[in-house]
């Protein structure tokens, strides 16, 4: 029993970091139609400058903001200069500049940050918690409330406030949005920094538990889509449920059958959703307009 | 794609192949060449899928895994030539490519690309694991193809790497003439025609899910010849061959050139192929250059070097 409720946690923490992943994903997907494979970099970023900034003497909670800002500066210059001039291109020419834009962050990651695996100390303490004979790390505590957090503001700041709406609008209907006043580009451009700065957030609280290095990014935007896509594609909420799942299968298929095959959990999940239910636990079927 | 064209773009290929060696500095420069034939190969499979079908794929090296642990582990396990392994490679990818293909390309635009991709890492995955068969990470030994002792009882004297250049000049050469041939048959009407629209080829009789799975496995065929023939040349294989970003180089060599036509993307291979070995800085900046590429040429010149150039020399002459 407590075994199972082990592998409960450690799956729900790093399903939490899936989920924001595929939120990321969703966002981006419904401001502008493109699936940005170089979602994983921004944890990646997240995390990686986090690192590079506290161990250049800053306080932790500063090299976390740093960090947040700087992917938010990718997530908008990648918007700018890879997604905006392609505007209107076939989706496999924009999955190709998305992945070659994953890979061209990794490779400056390399360059600049070096290939060693990287932490920093956790946020209050390393002194697991025992709740009913299985522990608990405090930082895991952080990622669930930190992404349980991101996940109630996104939804107040989507619903409640008038920028918020008008991303709303921006998904729902570029052209019916910019008639009725909405700047959609800025909102693209919105889009993409919300969404560097949630996938860097992922990074920076869970990098004390998962480690990072310049190469992280690429396994975990897989993961992160195989969430959405469990979900059902542009839903938010399909995308915390799909990730806390994802996570849930890893951690069990990692306790109960074979840890070096949990890595290949998320994609078995991948082609089952897709041969058997396309659309997801929460998504609209697509329909094809000719 | 006119049948002189045909004629001419691989009797172009041909000449170059033959006589690049004359400029070649070093035996070394055979090596090179062998491999750019190796990745050539591969990228005409990916152009069948990608530019007759319009079908993308980011897992083909999942195939050249298979082709190539079939090469390096049937001789061990089996007690048979390795050039024997090639073949039930060939059969054992294109077998796969079956079975996973039509639920696969069931699937459109990101859909298709990310199971595409699954099933490669799975493949990976496998190869990565399964240490007690494969060495796993750290790979395994591939017995010698003898085409060394084959030019030598040919009475030709040649060096491995010179046996290797001409051997793979030749096979790149039937594998581009064969996809060519393709191109002009009533297969490839239909794949470009369910290229420009399925539903419109679907509406004039083209049997679309049949179509695209024939591409895919042609394509596999190709990739895990490619697979294969890379571990006999290397006479070693590491699961990397499987690996995400081995089919992300390949894509990556296709549209470089340009899907469109083989001699295109075989340039495109060529160019990949051949900077990592003229530039040694390149290591270290491998996925730096590698995803600029991807990114330029997608924003810049979307239909990929080559037909970009021919129509600038084109307009001048």
């Amino acid at each position: 029993m407590s075994e199972l409720l082990q592998f409960l946690f450690s799956g729900l923490t790093v399903g939490a970091v899936y989920a924001l992943v595929a939120l990321g994903f969703t966002l981006i997907y419904n401001a502008s139609g493109v699936v940005n494979f170089a979602q994983g970099e921004f944890v990646m970023i997240g995390g990686m400058t986090t690192v590079f900034l506290f161990d250049a003497g800053a306080p932790l909670w500063l090299a976390c903001a740093g960090a947040i800002v700087v992917a938010m500066a990718v997530g908008y210059l990648l918007n700018k200069l890879a997604i905006e001039p392609a505007r209107g291109a076939s989706i496999v020419t924009l999955i190709i500049i998305t992945i070659g834009a994953s890979i061209f962050l990794r490779g400056v990651a390399q360059v600049v940050f070096g290939k060693s695996i990287h932490r920093y100390p956790a946020f209050s303490g390393e002194a697991p918690f025992v709740i009913g004979g299985a522990t608990i790390l405090p930082q895991s505590l952080w990622v669930l409330f930190g992404g349980a957090a991101i996940f109630v503001g996104l939804w107040l700041f989507l619903t409640r406030s008038i920028t918020g709406k008008a991303v709303l609008a921006t998904a729902n209907n570029r052209l019916a949005a910019s008639l009725v006043g909405v700047n959609t580009n800025a909102m693209m451009t919105l889009s993409f920094a919300l969404s560097a700065a949630i996938g860097a957030l992922a990074g920076v609280l869970a990098t004390p538990i998962t480690l990072t290095s310049f190469d992280v990014g690429v396994a975990l935007a897989l993961k992160g889509f195989a969430a959405a896509m469990l979900g059902g594609m542009g839903s938010p909420v399909g995308a915390l449920i799909g990730g806390l799942l994802l996570g849930l299968i890893e951690a069990l298929t990692a306790g109960y059958i074979s840890s070096e095959y949990k890595d290949a959990a998320a994609f078995i999940v991948i082609l089952v959703v897709l041969f058997v239910m396309p659309s997801g636990l929460f998504g609209r079927a697509a329909t094809e307009r000719v | 794609m006119k049948p002189s064209t045909k004629l001419l773009a691989l009797a172009v290929l041909a000449i170059l192949i033959a006589l690049a060696p004359l400029v070649f500095p070093s035996s070394f420069y055979y090596r090179i060449g062998a491999l750019i034939f190796v990745n050539g190969l591969a990228v005409t499979g990916l152009v069948i899928l990608f530019g007759y079908a319009g079908q993308i794929s980011l897992g083909h090296a999942g195939f050249a895994g298979i082709g190539a642990y079939a090469t390096a582990l049937s001789p061990g396990l089996l007690g048979v030539h390795p050039g024997i392994g090639l073949v039930l490679g060939a059969i054992l990818s294109g077998l796969v490519a079956f079975l996973i293909g039509r639920p696969i390309l069931r699937l459109k635009g990101h859909y298709l690309a990310v199971a595409t991709l699954g099933f490669g890492i799975l493949v990976f995955i496998t190869l990565n694991n399964e240490s007690q068969l494969t060495g796993g990470p750290d790979g395994m030994p591939v017995e010698d193809l003898g085409l060394r002792d084959l030019s030598r009882a040919l009475g030709l004297g040649l060096s491995t790497s010179e046996v290797w250049y001409w051997f793979m000049g030749i096979v790149l050469l039937v594998g581009a003439w064969l996809a060519m041939n393709l191109f002009q048959s009533p297969t490839g009407r239909a794949l470009r025609a369910l290229h420009d629209s399925e539903t419109a080829a679907r509406t004039h009789g083209v049997d679309v899910a049949r179509y695209k799975l024939v591409a895919f496995v042609i394509s596999a065929v190709y990739a895990s010849l490619a697979g294969s023939l890379q571990a006999l040349l290397n006479r070693f294989v590491t699961p990397d061959v499987a690996g995400f970003l081995h089919s992300v180089e390949w894509v990556v060599m296709t549209v470089l050139g340009g899907a469109g036509s083989v001699i295109g993307a075989i340039f495109g291979a060529a160019i990949l192929t051949a900077l990592p070995q003229a530039l040694t800085v390149f290591q270290e900046y491998e996925h730096l250059i590698l995803g600029a590429i991807m990114m330029l040429v997608m924003i810049f010149l979307r239909e990929g070097l080559f037909p970009s150039v021919a129509r600038l020399v084109g307009r001048s002459a």
